[in-house]
C-alpha cells in the first residue's frame, strides 16, 4: 500500500523552475502590491545601470520615465549611458532568473543575486503579457540592438520575441522599456522619493526623471569624481560555512589543501595554513579532492580556533564624508550637516563600512520624528524599516544628550533627517527583496558607534544655537518690557518724555551689561566660521585593514 | 495710614527706583516674604505678626516683565487714591489689559502683584484703592448697622432684625461702620446650609445672638467685620465649623489668627478672641455622626498645619485634635447633625455647647 503511494506521489514530483516558483511568490522579490511593483521595477532598472557605468568608469546619466498606459497600466522606461550588453547575453541577463554576474564574486555592488531585473520582466509579462523590449549599444561604430523578450517559466529561460538591429544615436548604453499593472503615488515609498535618495548618495550620477504627469525633475550630479572602484576579494576564512567549504573544495583546481587555502582565500598565508591543519589533523599536502565530510567539519572548526586577520578592506567603496554632505545638501534644504565615515570593520569575515550623516534645522518639521534614510551599497531602502538594524541602532541611541526629544523605544523627534549608510561586499539583507539589513551585533556596534560621532556634533551646534536664541529671546523681552518701566515710573513722577527716553536708554544699558549678550552673538559667529572650516579641511581618512 | 501718607509712600519707591536706574545701577524692590514660613504667633496679642524675612525683587532681564507690572500698578493705585476713586481686583485686572505687553494674562498675576505692594508699603490694599470681588459674609440678629448712605451722605440705619428670611451682606470696606447690638454672642457659621437653617427657625431670636454666615475662608472684611464689632461691643464670638482640617485650619484660624499671605494687617484682620465651638473628633464619637474617610489631601493639611502652622504648635489642644481625626481616619460635616433630626442642632447641640466651655477650643 505503503509502496503504490510512493509510486504515485513520485508521478507527480518534478523540478519546479524558479521563474515558475517566482510566479507564485513575487512578494519575496518585492512585488506583493501594484504600488510597490512600479517602484520595484524602476529601482532593478537603476541599480542595474548604475553598476554598469561604475564598471566602465562612465559618469552616470539615466533617463527614467513612467508613462500611464490606462487605469493601473504603466510604461516603464530606464535608459543609461553605460557600456551596454554584448548580443548574445542580453537574453539571458534580462530574461533568465539567477543569471548574473556578482553572485559569484565577493566585491561591493548594488546588484547581488542576478533575479531582480529578470524579476521585473517576467512581472511585466505576468501582468499585462507584453514582452519586454530592450536596445542596447556597445560602441558608437556598431548599431543598437533590439530584443523584444518573454521568459519561458517552466525551463526559466529566455524567449525572444523579436530580435532586431536598429539605429540609436546614443554612442553606447542600454534602454528597458516595460509594461506592467501598477498604482502610482508620490510621497514615501514612491518611486519619486526612491530616485531623489539616490541622487543623495550617488553625487556622481545625473538622474533625469519624467512622472506620469510629465513633471520633469533633474538630480544632477554634484561632483564628477567616481567613486573608488572595488575590488573583488576572495572569501575571508571566517565567513564560510561547511557547505560552501565542501563546494569549493569540490570545484578548486589546486591540488593540495596548502595552495587550495591560500590561493582560493583571503588573508590565509603558508603560516595560517599549517596552523589550521595541523589543529585539523590533516596534512596541508592533501588532495582538496580526498577531504570528506568529517574532515571538512574539523577545518571549519579548526578555523574557527584560529586567530586569523581580518579580511582587507579595500573591497569596499564608501561614499565618503564630503560627498555624502554633498549630496545630502543638494536634496535636502538644511542649516546643518554633520557627516562621518567609520573605519571599515568585519562581521562573519566580510568587510563593511557604516557612514552616518545628520542634517539639522531650516524647514525640517520640527514636530515629528526625525526622517531616516536608510542605504545599502548605495541603494535606498524604502521598505521594512522596523526590521532593520538601522532604525534598531537609532532607537537604541540616546538622543536627548545630542538635543533632539526622544520617549524610550522610539525614534527621536525634532528637525533632522539621519542617514545611514552601510557598505559592503555582502550586506546582510533580511530578505531577497533587499529592504533590511539583518541584526548582526557588529554591524549594530558600528552604526552606533557612527550616530554618536555625528550626535556629538549635532548636540554642539544644537546647544549653540539654543544659547544664541535664548539671548536673542532675552533682549527682545528687554525690549519688550523696557518702555513699560520708563512709562510708569514718568506717570508716578510726573516725568517728562525727555526723562522717560532717558531712564530707558540707561535701563537698556544696565541690563544688557548684565547679559552680555552682544559678546555671546559675536562668539557664536566665530564659532559656526571656525566649525565649517574645519568640515571644509578635513579630507576624508580611509584606513585599510 | 490716611491717604497723604499712601501717596508718599508710593512716590518715594518711585523716586528710588528712578535714581538707581540713572545712576546705572540695578534698581530693586524689597518687600516682606508673604508666608505661613515668615509669621510669628504673638500669643499675647493672639495673632500672626509678620516676620523679618524679606524677598528682594531686583529689576533684571527676567524679573523685568513683573518689575513693569508692580510699576504699572502702582500708578494706578495712585490714581484711585488722587481721584478717591475705587476698583476690584477684577477691574484692576482688566485695566492692566491696556497695559499692551505688560499685561496680566490671567487674574492671579494681579492679584499677587497687588498683594505684594500692600505687604510692602503695609498697608491694607483698600487704603491703596483696591477692594476684593469676594462675598463679605451675611449676617442676620440682634444688631443694627449704622452706615453712610452713599447718594446722601447720611447716617442709615439697618435693622437685622427686620431681613425676613434674608441677610445683612457684609459691605468690603467697614471701617466707617458703627453699630448698635445688645447680643450675648456672635456666632460665626461656616456654611451657608446651616446658616439659613439657624435663620430660619429664628435662632438668634431664642439665643439673643447675631448670626454671620463666613462662607468658607471668611474675607478680609468679614473678619475685620467681626472684629470691630466684637470690640466695640464687647461680645464673645464662637465659631461653628466642620470637623475636619480646612474647618479647623483654614477657616478658624484665619478668622482668629490671620492667615500667612496677610500678616502685614493681621493685626486688625483677625479675631484673637474668637472660640471655636463646631465639630471636633470628640464630637463625632459622642454623637455618632455620619463620616466620610479623611481625603489625603485632608492628611496633608494635617501634617503641614503641625510641621508649620504656628498656631497650631502653640495650642496643645489643637496637635491632640488633629491627631486624633488622624487616628480615627474621618471627618464630620456640621450638616451631619441632621443624621439626629433636621433641628438637633437648635434643640441639643448648640445649647449644650454653649452651657459648657470645657467642650470649646482655643
Amino acid at each position: 500500500m505503503a509502496e503504490e503511494i510512493a509510486y504515485k506521489l513520485a508521478e507527480k514530483q518534478k523540478e519546479v523552475s524558479v521563474a515558475e516558483f517566482f510566479e507564485r511568490n513575487r512578494h519575496l522579490l518585492g512585488f506583493d502590491n501594484k504600488r510597490k511593483a512600479i517602484l520595484t521595477v524602476v529601482k532593478e532598472a537603476v541599480d542595474n545601470s548604475l553598476d554598469a557605468c561604475e564598471e566602465a568608469k562612465i559618469l552616470p546619466e539615466i533617463k527614467v520615465e513612467i508613462i500611464e498606459m490606462g487605469e493601473e497600466r504603466f510604461r516603464a522606461i530606464v535608459e543609461d549611458n553605460g557600456p551596454g550588453i554584448v548580443k548574445e547575453q542580453i537574453p539571458k541577463i534580462f530574461a533568465k532568473l539567477l543569471y548574473g554576474s556578482k553572485f559569484h564574486t565577493l566585491k561591493q555592488a548594488r546588484g547581488q543575486q542576478g533575479i531582480g531585473i529578470s524579476a521585473a520582466v517576467l512581472y511585466a509579462q505576468l501582468t499585462t503579457g507584453r514582452p519586454t523590449k530592450i536596445t542596447s549599444k556597445i560602441a558608437s561604430k556598431n548599431d543598437a540592438n533590439y530584443y523584444e523578450l518573454h521568459i519561458n517559466t517552466q525551463k526559466n529561460s529566455p524567449e525572444i520575441v523579436k530580435d532586431a538591429v536598429v539605429q540609436w544615436k546614443k554612442e553606447h548604453g542600454t534602454k528597458i522599456e516595460m509594461d506592467i499593472e501598477a498604482s502610482y503615488q508620490k510621497g514615501v515609498q514612491s518611486v519619486d522619493e526612491y530616485l531623489k535618495e539616490t541622487a543623495i548618495v550617488n553625487p556622481h550620477a545625473t538622474i533625469i526623471y519624467t512622472n506620469p504627469k510629465a513633471e520633469q525633475v533633474i538630480f544632477a550630479r554634484s561632483t564628477n569624481e567616481l567613486p573608488k572602484e572595488p575590488k573583488e576579494i576572495k572569501p575571508h576564512p571566517y565567513g564560510v560555512e561547511l557547505g560552501i567549504l565542501i563546494k569549493m573544495l569540490k570545484a578548486t583546481e589546486n591540488r593540495t589543501l596548502q595552495s587550495f587555502f591560500v590561493n582560493d582565500f583571503s588573508r590565509m598565508g603558508p603560516t595560517t595554513v599549517k596552523e589550521v591543519c595541523e589543529k585539523a589533523a590533516i596534512p596541508p599536502n592533501t588532495k582538496p579532492s580526498e577531504v570528506n565530510m568529517q574532515m571538512a567539519e574539523r577545518l571549519i572548526k579548526a578555523i574557527r580556533e584560529t586567530k586569523i586577520i581580518a579580511p582587507p578592506t579595500d573591497c569596499i567603496s564608501p561614499i565618503g564624508k564630503d560627498l555624502l554632505l554633498s549630496g545630502l545638501k543638494k536634496e535636502i534644504p538644511a542649516e546643518f550637516y554633520t557627516a562621518t565615515t567609520r573605519p571599515p570593520s568585519v562581521y562573519r569575515g566580510m568587510p563593511f563600512v557604516i557612514e552616518c550623516c545628520i542634517a539639522y534645522g531650516g524647514n525640517l518639521d520640527k514636530e515629528s520624528s526625525v526622517n531616516v534614510l536608510r542605504f545599502a551599497n548605495r541603494v535606498p531602502l524604502l521598505y521594512q524599516a522596523g526590521a532593520c538594524a538601522i532604525t534598531k541602532s537609532i532607537i537604541a541611541t540616546s538622543w536627548r544628550s545630542y538635543g533632539l526629544n526622544q520617549s524610550s523605544g522610539a525614534l527621536p523627534v525634532g528637525p533632522a533627517v539621519i542617514v545611514v549608510h552601510l557598505a559592503s561586499v555582502w550586506p546582510p539583507f533580511t530578505s531577497e527583496a533587499k529592504e533590511a539589513i539583518a541584526h548582526y551585533p557588529e554591524i549594530i556596534k558600528e552604526i552606533k558607534l557612527a550616530l554618536q560621532e555625528c550626535g556629538r556634533e549635532l548636540a554642539r551646534y544644537v546647544l549653540k544655537k539654543r544659547r544664541v536664541s535664548d539671548a536673542m529671546q532675552k533682549k527682545s523681552y528687554i525690549e519688550r518690557y523696557l518702555n513699560h518701566v520708563g512709562g510708569a515710573l514718568k506717570e508716578l513722577l510726573g516725568l517728562s518724555e525727555k526723562e522717560e527716553t532717558r531712564i530707558n536708554d540707561s535701563l537698556k544699558e544696565i541690563l544688557e551689561r548684565s547679559r552680555k549678550i552682544e559678546e555671546i552673538e559675536t562668539v557664536e559667529h566665530d564659532e559656526s566660521e571656525e566649525r565649517l572650516g574645519i568640515l571644509q579641511h578635513e579630507e576624508e581618512t580611509e584606513g585599510e585593514g | 495710614m490716611k491717604e497723604q501718607s499712601i501717596l508718599s509712600k508710593i512716590k518715594e519707591t518711585a523716586t528710588k527706583i528712578y535714581k538707581e536706574i540713572m545712576a546705572k545701577r540695578k534698581p530693586q524692590i524689597k518687600m516682606p516674604l508673604r508666608s505661613l514660613s515668615n509669621v510669628n504667633y504673638d500669643s499675647k496679642e493672639g495673632y500672626f505678626e509678620m516676620g523679618d524675612e524679606f524677598k528682594e525683587r531686583t529689576l533684571t532681564v527676567n524679573t523685568i516683565k513683573t518689575f513693569a507690572q508692580t510699576l504699572k500698578m502702582l500708578s494706578l493705585s495712585k490714581t484711585l487714591v488722587e481721584t478717591d476713586d475705587i476698583a476690584t481686583k477684577r477691574e484692576a485686572y482688566y485695566i492692566s489689559k491696556n497695559w499692551g505687553d505688560a499685561k496680566f494674562v490671567e487674574q492671579p498675576g494681579s492679584d499677587t502683584v497687588m498683594d505684594d505692594i500692600e505687604a510692602m508699603f503695609m498697608v491694607n490694599r483698600e487704603q491703596m484703592g483696591f477692594i476684593p470681588d469676594e462675598h463679605g459674609g451675611s449676617v442676620s440678629g440682634e444688631l443694627t448697622v449704622v452706615d453712610i448712605d452713599p447718594s446722601t451722605n447720611k447716617e442709615i440705619k439697618i435693622d437685622c432684625t427686620k431681613m425676613g428670611t434674608g441677610s445683612y451682606s457684609v459691605p468690603s470696606r467697614v471701617e466707617h461702620l458703627r453699630f448698635e447690638t445688645n447680643a450675648n454672642f456672635i456666632l460665626a457659621i461656616e456654611t451657608q446650609g446651616m446658616y439659613e437653617r439657624l435663620v430660619k427657625h429664628s435662632y438668634w431670636k431664642n439665643a439673643n445672638c447675631i448670626l454671620i454666615s463666613l462662607n468658607g475662608v471668611p474675607s478680609r472684611a468679614c473678619r475685620r467685620f467681626i472684629r470691630k464689632l466684637s470690640d466695640e461691643k464687647k461680645i464673645p464670638v464662637y465659631v461653628f465649623t466642620d470637623g475636619d482640617p480646612y474647618g479647623w485650619l483654614n477657616i478658624y484660624r484665619t478668622l482668629k489668627v490671620g492667615s500667612g499671605n496677610a500678616a502685614h494687617i493681621n493685626k486688625y484682620f483677625c479675631v484673637p478672641s474668637a472660640k471655636f465651638l463646631g465639630i471636633t473628633a470628640r464630637d463625632i464619637v459622642d454623637y455618632d455622626l455620619p463620616s466620610h474617610p479623611l481625603k489625603d489631601i485632608d492628611i496633608k493639611r494635617v501634617v503641614d498645619g503641625m510641621k508649620n502652622d504656628p498656631f497650631v504648635k502653640y495650642h496643645p489642644e489643637w496637635q491632640k485634635e488633629l491627631n486624633m481625626l488622624v487616628k480615627m481616619k474621618k471627618r464630620a460635616e456640621q450638616q451631619a447633625l441632621a443624621a439626629h433630626g433636621l433641628n438637633f442642632v437648635i434643640s441639643d447641640y448648640l445649647p449644650k455647647k454653649l452651657a459648657n466651655p470645657k467642650s470649646w477650643l482655643p
